[in-house]
């Protein structure tokens, strides 16, 4: 997130796009609801009619895969009716004709047609979006998780510079991250061409730092993403593969494949808290202690760094994984040790200009937001303050595409897949506590009535689906919150998983795949 | 602006409470049904201060000060007033501190000490108890149940669920969901939000298994989403057996189901326990130094066969920034390859 959690309460408008706030990020949509209260306008653009809807002044049913047919058509009302931020676009922005260029093509009767909405709704989420002082616009993975993720993004981005909600309080472009520590994960360097603080692995300056650092020799190639390294794995190429909290059997799509990877690799370690899917598969497990049982720290999704404090002692013979990983490394004739995670951030913050100021003693009262830059600096609490980080806003325009597989004479329906409120992604720890269980048991498909009706489908019966990579069997939900056509299945259940039929066609950029659109066919089980 | 409470003189900002004058003055002032978070609703009639000019009592949480105001906080009329809300309370109350899940911290429980209410002096009907146990993470009982509204109002004004209210009048109110149908077939989430500001022992968590001098408390990070919620764990005896929100940044005292309820995961026997070595297509236990010498012996092999391109590493969104830079360093700075990556995409 450019901006923070705290400041939502008091935004002049908030656009929600892809994001069911309130199942995924419970307590950000409680802060959008007070916000409502407060007076501040809301729009929501989702396929399904997500609850926050409810609270919207305009709700836009999109077609799945349609967000940049969608936001480019907003700008092109915003530019229509004179509602941008000259002042600016002229001091702060770049390649500004060539977004007026591309949107100017997206008239609302055309997008309308493209999305599947009223063109005059779109009008007036331009009008309320266009027209508020402090606009913040918060998305997640209906954005990001598709062929087009990249330009999806790029189109977010492009409609907050456009009204100059970039830099301001309570405004912003704010992807609100999944899970606990996804953020401190890419911060860290857990990405294949990034060291730590998105130090790129290929400029030569970087590596040399690095060396010195560690005192070792660097690769400077870039590495693989997890879509490479399970085609890898498959083909031969990658032989060792640890996987440290993480579940691909039920998380990625196209199971299929994945599992294929698995049983091919010559050598799996899996650590973990539970036995898993994916677990099942290892050579070796090692086990891990959860988060109640060790020192550290997260960053959550507005860039802010907690503490995570011991409670209890490891279960069992279970280590935190800092002292799993630190000890092999031992093994393999790394001899650095550290005695306490804090050891660990203060050689985080010698090495990551983000992290530079942080370090336990300053994280004793509450959490610090990066980039915090030395031991005095109080952190950041929105981006691009004064000035753009990178000089100047960039317009980055593009096309609408659609998606990569869209419905055919075969493969009728379109399937999009998201999470819920009770489970927590392959359910390794959710799927351990009863009353959630007892809530949310198992797998299902919403079912718009009408396709239901079709098909001669009624509620809760059993439905096989199928798409080109895989069948399942799972239970029909009729619901009116989703539109005729399509369905929706949570990923969660490993039985009834919905990545056997997601499509694995990435993003050419981010290496993304499109979990978000996939053609299916259903029938009802006899 | 400057006021005078119990005979001192302070300087106060303008538009503020009594309420949070005193407590900015570091004098405590009883309350049942306030909450900082929430519009005062002057129900409870604990925070009754006196005020020179005034006739009438007035509730502090809801009374702005005003230059040169003259307050009493804990005058003889004061205290008699407070004794006097209590033993209401208390006359409609079931006596069973000794068995109540909520004893030790509960705040009837303690105005009743502070204040030396040690009986009902009101003696009659009292309400019947109605229980509500169709949610499957708390409970309300309405026997207990004080109707300060702190429940409906959070659940309304800042979870922004609006799940209950209170039902029928004067002596049988019940806070309820709609329709009476159970909170488990109403609109509510099980956040738990409720559960969390109730002052007494009307919601709880269902099956609580400690009494409150038992535990103690330490405060994390909740491990689920990236909203990042801030929560105290609730430890008896190595062993986690609650969670209670963190009133300050990014959540202000609110979880979600997932926090609040969801950590019953952690003490589960099913959690791995030492390490595992497939041998024969079976896992068999094995000791922390076997299974660091087996994957040293088939990284040098593959190291030396294949290279360290052969290697690849998904590190974890769960895990804490100090275990994803030690991973990405061990493939980076022992391994020797930038295949490091995990689920930023899922
Ligand atoms: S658990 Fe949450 S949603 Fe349910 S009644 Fe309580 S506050 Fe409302
Ligand atoms: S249940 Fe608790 S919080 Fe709700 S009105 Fe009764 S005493 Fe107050
Ligand atoms: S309590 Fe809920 S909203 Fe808060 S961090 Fe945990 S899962 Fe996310």
């Amino acid at each position: 997130m450019t901006n923070s959690i705290g400041e939502i309460v008091n935004t002049d408008a908030m656009f929600v796009i892809g994001s069911n706030t309130t199942e995924n990020h419970p307590v950000i949509a409680t802060k959008m609801k007070q916000a409502v209260r407060r007076g501040a306008k809301l729009i929501v653009a989702d396929p399904r009619r997500i609850e926050l809807a409810d609270y919207a002044d305009v709700y836009l049913q999109l077609k799945p895969g349609t967000n940049i047919a969608l936001l480019n058509s907003m700008m092109n009302v915003i530019l229509e009716k004179g509602l941008y931020d000259k002042k600016f676009i002229e001091e702060k922005c770049e390649n500004f004709e060539e977004l007026v260029k591309v949107v100017k093509e997206y008239t609302p009767e055309r997008a309308a047609e493209i999305c599947g909405v009223k063109a005059e709704d779109i009008i007036k989420a331009a009008t309320i979006y266009g027209e508020a002082e402090k606009a913040g616009i918060y998305y997640t993975m209906g954005i990001t998780q598709h062929t087009t993720g990249t330009n999806g993004v790029m189109s977010v981005s492009n409609l907050a510079l456009l009204c100059g909600n970039v830099g301001k309080e309570s405004a912003g472009v704010n992807p609100l991250r999944g899970q606990n520590n996804v953020q401190g994960a890419c911060d860290m360097g857990g990405l294949p061409g990034d060291l730590p603080g998105y130090q790129k692995v290929f400029k030569p300056e970087v590596i040399e730092k690095f060396e010195k650092a560690w005192n070792t020799k660097l690769s400077s190639k870039v590495g693989l993403t997890i879509p490479e390294i399970m085609d890898g794995a498959a083909d031969g190429s990658i032989k060792f593969l640890y996987i440290m909290g993480e579940n691909p059997m039920v998380s990625d799509p196209d199971i299929n494949h994945v599992k294929h990877a698995l049983e091919n690799v010559d050598f799996l370690v899996v650590q973990d808290i539970f036995m898993t899917e994916t677990a099942e598969f290892a050579d070796v497990i090692l086990p891990a202690a959860s988060f109640a049982e060790k020192d550290g720290t997260f960053s959550n999704t507005e860039r802010r760094v907690q503490r995570v404090r011991k409670a209890i002692d490891p279960v069992g013979e279970s280590k935190p994984d800092w002292k799993i990983i630190m000890e092999l490394m031992n093994y393999l004739g790394y001899s650095k040790k550290y005695l306490h995670p804090s050891d660990i951030m203060d050689e985080i913050a010698s090495v990551t200009p983000s992290y530079a100021g942080i370090s336990y003693d300053r994280l004793e009262d509450g959490g610090i937001q990066w980039p915090c830059l030395d031991k005095d600096h109080s952190g950041t609490k929105y981006l691009h303050k004064g000035n753009i980080a990178r000089g100047k806003g960039l317009f980055m325009p593009s096309d609408y595409a659609e998606s990569a597989e869209t419905p055919d004479r075969e493969y009728p329906y379109l399937l999009t897949t998201g999470r819920i409120l009770y489970h927590y992604h392959t359910r390794t720890m959710t799927g351990k506590v009863d009353g959630i269980n007892k809530l949310a048991p198992s797998s299902y498909v919403e079912i718009n009535e009408e396709t239901a009706n079709r098909l001669g489908i009624s509620d809760g019966d059993r439905v096989r689906i199928a798409s080109r990579r895989g069948e399942i069997e799972t239970t029909a939900k009729i619901t009116e919150i989703i539109d005729d056509g399509v369905l929706f299945m949570p990923f969660h259940f490993a039985d009834g998983a919905a990545n056997y039929l997601t499509n694995p066609a990435r993003d050419p950029i981010a290496k993304i795949s499109e979990l978000k659109v996939a053609a299916v066919k259903i029938e009802k089980v006899c | 602006m400057n006021i005078i409470i119990n005979g001192i003189q302070y300087e106060v900002e303008k538009g503020i409470t009594i309420l949070e004058a005193c407590r900015k003055a570091g004098i405590d002032i009883p309350t049942l049904c306030h909450d900082d978070r929430l519009e005062p609703s002057s129900s409870c009639r604990m925070c009754l201060v006196e005020i020179e000019g005034s006739k009438k009592l007035v509730t502090s949480c809801s009374t702005l000060v005003k230059e040169n105001m003259v307050v009493y906080t804990h005058s003889a009329r004061v205290m008699e007033a407070r004794k006097e809300v209590l033993d209401l309370l208390v006359s409609n109350h079931p006596m069973e501190c000794l068995t109540c899940a909520k004893s030790g911290k509960c705040k009837l429980q303690d105005y009743c000490y502070e204040y030396g209410i040690t009986e009902a002096s009101y003696k009659g009907a009292r309400r019947k108890p109605k229980i509500d146990t169709s949610n499957p993470f708390y409970d309300y009982d309405a026997s207990k149940c004080i109707l300060c509204g702190l429940c409906i109002r959070v659940c309304d004004e800042l979870q922004g669920t609006s799940a209950i209210g209170f039902e029928n009048r004067g002596f049988d109110v019940v806070v309820t969901t709609p329709f009476n149908e159970g909170l488990v077939n109403s609109k509510c989430v099980s956040c738990g939000n409720c559960v969390s500001v109730c002052p007494v022992g009307a919601l709880t968590p269902k099956k609580q298994t400690y009494r409150h001098w038992e535990t103690k408390k330490v405060r994390t990070t909740c491990s689920y989403c990236g909203v990042g919620c801030q929560m105290d764990l609730v430890v008896k005896e190595n062993r986690v057996v609650g969670v209670e929100p963190a009133n300050v940044v990014p959540n202000d005292g609110l979880l979600c189901v997932k926090g609040k309820f969801a950590y019953k995961f952690i003490n589960h026997p099913d959690r791995l326990k030492t390490p595992l070595i497939k041998r024969n297509g079976k896992f068999e236990e094995a000791s922390w130094d076997e299974a660091y010498r087996y994957i040293r012996r088939k990284v040098n092999e593959i190291k030396e066969e294949n290279g360290p391109d052969a290697f690849a590493g998904l590190t974890s969104a769960r895990c804490t920034n100090e275990e994803n830079y030690l991973f990405q360093k061990l493939f980076r700075a022992v391994i020797g390859t930038n295949n490091v990556d995990h689920c930023a995409r899922l």
